[in-house]
């Protein structure tokens, strides 16, 4: 009784106004100003700063001054080969990403699952969690060590076997192969961690009754060990799906080369180009915009579509 | 059921190895081979003949570095920027979610949702270098530190881990006087040294790795990371791979020893706080599985 008036006490009290709330904690307003700060300057003011796509953006007049243009901007880009091969390269390489990324984990984690010994397992781990912590720049160094036409350990391995080199880094074909291959390497550890987990919290007392019931090693992974990761599996697929439009900068700038700028050329790399190079800010910034725009509109539909699945969504 | 058991033993038996074998061609093999590059005689690279054990041994391209006075230097400035980067922006990590981690606080909400915004929506490259460049960032050791200094993410995880230390702790600092700030510095600050440890090298292997906003934002040779020197390299490197019937040219075989060499040189302090690292690093892709 007396407790529950407590309570009640304390809410009431929590309802005084802002005013007092502010006064005895200002000191939690005064912390949380300074990331506010931060995000304020780096993530909004830029957002801010997108009126160029609508502006013929002139440095000395800046972000205020130059001239609306209405869209005009977007017209033009849309009516431009190369903007549309880049919307593609970043479509190309971001699903195949995920085609043989996103599946690589849960197998390896279904594998390590399997080992008993668990120094092995540990020390299996430890390895193929490393390359998620080397840059892109040292994973394109290992690539073009491993690669390259004359010297690379590849091609002295089929030159060795008497067959002919393979220009692996300079073929369209096989420079894609070679980028999905080396982002499956890079991630497969780090991936498979959360699977690990979430295999980890699968009763046991499921495996123990399908061995009673005679079932084989396929068939318990199959019929108890991925349906009890299933919503780890949707949520993270969700998350990829969300990613689509955003392939990063740095691992298609690092890896592509003159040869292949066909394929490799993304929209990250074609604004950095465009904008930084050519200096031509406003139509940067513009496809800049459309990947944004297309990229949080991907975020929200994909979390619906897991809601209407049953499961959490991201938020 | 003890023969399905003996079979089930052979079949993990068989497994591992196979894993194990895997592991090594595709994971510890391409290691090797850099290694052995980087020691090798340049006529051995060049014939192709190194693959796992270094051919001639030749440390030229190790001597070539270490007398380069700007990598040497480049090296510091990384080491000293990392530093700076990681302290400053846990700090701001810790600013922001302290307080967000309080259910009551008020405002948490809005606040919340003003920096959860920028995960999903962003103004671009074009607008960001604007922003820097009028604040007069460009070419300044701050272009490389304060864009980046804060990760939302980061701060989810940190929030989450400040909501499961008990209430109670809190209130009874109060009772004997202790501010919000100093209920962060006595109390929460030494509680989760863990998870602060797990965040500030994420922070520092994320700052450490980036070559983009040096890219972007400077051009003084001496505010030039490790990563965007070693990505100069290896564009060099790419577009002699294009040039085939470039002239057998024994400066340019030894580029690549010392290309081998510098990847070695850039991935070693990573490769040395790993061990670490790994104690932790599970842990906080654990809390972060968690959504705030």
């Amino acid at each position: 009784m007396e407790l529950s008036f407590g309570k009640k006490k304390t809410t009431s009290l929590r309802k005084t106004n802002w005013k007092d709330y502010f006064k005895s904690h200002w000191q939690l307003y005064l912390l949380v100003s300074l990331p506010l700060l931060q995000v304020i300057i780096f993530s909004y003011v830029p957002m801010y700063g997108i009126t160029i796509a609508f502006k013929d953006y002139n440095i000395f007049k800046g972000v205020l001054g130059s001239e609306w243009v209405g869209l005009d901007v977007f017209r033009y880009i849309f009516s431009y080969n190369r903007f549309f091969k880049v919307v593609r390269n970043t479509l190309t390489l971001n699903i195949l990403d995920i085609i043989f990324g996103f599946p690589a984990p849960i197998l390896l984690a279904l594998l390590l699952n399997e080992i008993k010994n668990s120094k092995l397992k540990k020390s299996i781990q430890s390895i193929v969690y490393l390359p998620h912590f080397l840059s892109v720049v040292i994973v394109a160094g290992f690539v073009y060590q491993l690669f390259s036409t004359r010297r690379g350990l590849v091609n002295s391995i089929i030159t060795g076997l008497g067959m002919e080199a393979i220009p692996f880094l300079t073929e369209i074909n096989s420079w894609i192969t070679i980028y999905v291959g080396s982002g499956v390497w890079q991630g497969i550890g780090w991936g498979s961690i959360i699977y690990l987990a979430a295999i980890s919290g699968i009763s046991p007392q499921l495996y123990e009754a399908a061995i009673v019931d005679g079932a084989s090693k396929l068939r318990r992974m199959w019929h108890i060990t991925l349906p009890g990761i299933r919503s780890t599996i949707i949520v993270l697929f969700i998350l990829k799906i969300g990613g689509i439009m955003s392939a990063g900068f740095e691992r298609p700038y690092v890896m592509g080369n003159a040869l292949v700028s066909d394929v490799s050329e993304v929209i990250g790399v074609f604004v950095y180009h465009v904008g930084m190079e050519s200096g031509q800010y406003s139509v940067a910034t513009a496809v800049g915009l459309f990947q944004s725009v297309i990229g949080l509109i991907l975020v929200v539909l994909v979390n619906r579509l897991a809601k209407l699945f049953g499961e959490d969504g991201i938020w | 059921m003890s023969k399905s058991i003996k079979k089930s033993n052979k079949l993990n038996h068989v497994l591992s190895v196979l894993l194990l074998l895997v592991c090594i061609v595709l994971f510890i093999f391409p290691f090797l081979n850099i290694v052995a590059v980087s020691l090798s005689s340049a006529r051995a690279v060049y014939s192709g003949e190194v693959y796992l054990w270094p051919i001639e041994l030749d440390t030229q391209a190790w001597q070539l570095i270490f007398q380069n006075a700007s990598l040497i230097r480049s090296l510091v400035f990384t080491i000293f920027m990392t530093f700076i980067f990681t302290v400053l922006a846990m700090i701001l990590t810790i600013c922001a979610a302290y307080p967000l981690s309080k259910k009551n606080f008020k405002g948490r909400n809005v606040i919340l949702l003003v920096f959860v915004f920028t995960m999903y929506f962003s103004g671009g490259l074009i607008p960001k270098y604007l922003v820097v460049s009028s604040l007069n960032l460009l070419d300044t050791f701050w272009a490389l530190i304060l864009p980046g200094m804060f990760s939302v993410y980061n701060m989810l995880i940190l929030k989450t881990f400040f909501a499961s230390i008990p209430q109670s702790l809190e209130e009874s600092a109060r009772i004997d006087g202790c501010s919000d700030i100093g209920i962060v510095i006595k109390i929460i600050f030494p509680l989760s040294l863990p998870a602060i440890a797990t965040l500030s090298l994420f922070y520092a292997v994320s700052r450490w790795n980036s070559f983009s906003d040096a890219l972007f934002y400077v051009s003084k040779g001496e505010l030039q990371p490790l990563q965007l020197y070693l990505q100069r390299l290896l564009a060099t490197f790419a577009n002699s791979e294009e040039v085939k019937d470039a002239n057998q040219n024994v400066t340019v075989v030894l580029q690549e020893s010392l290309t081998a060499a510098s990847i070695i040189f850039v991935s070693v302090p990573i490769i040395m706080v790993y061990p670490f690292l790994q104690k932790y690093f599970v842990k906080g892709v654990m809390i972060g599985s968690v959504k705030g």
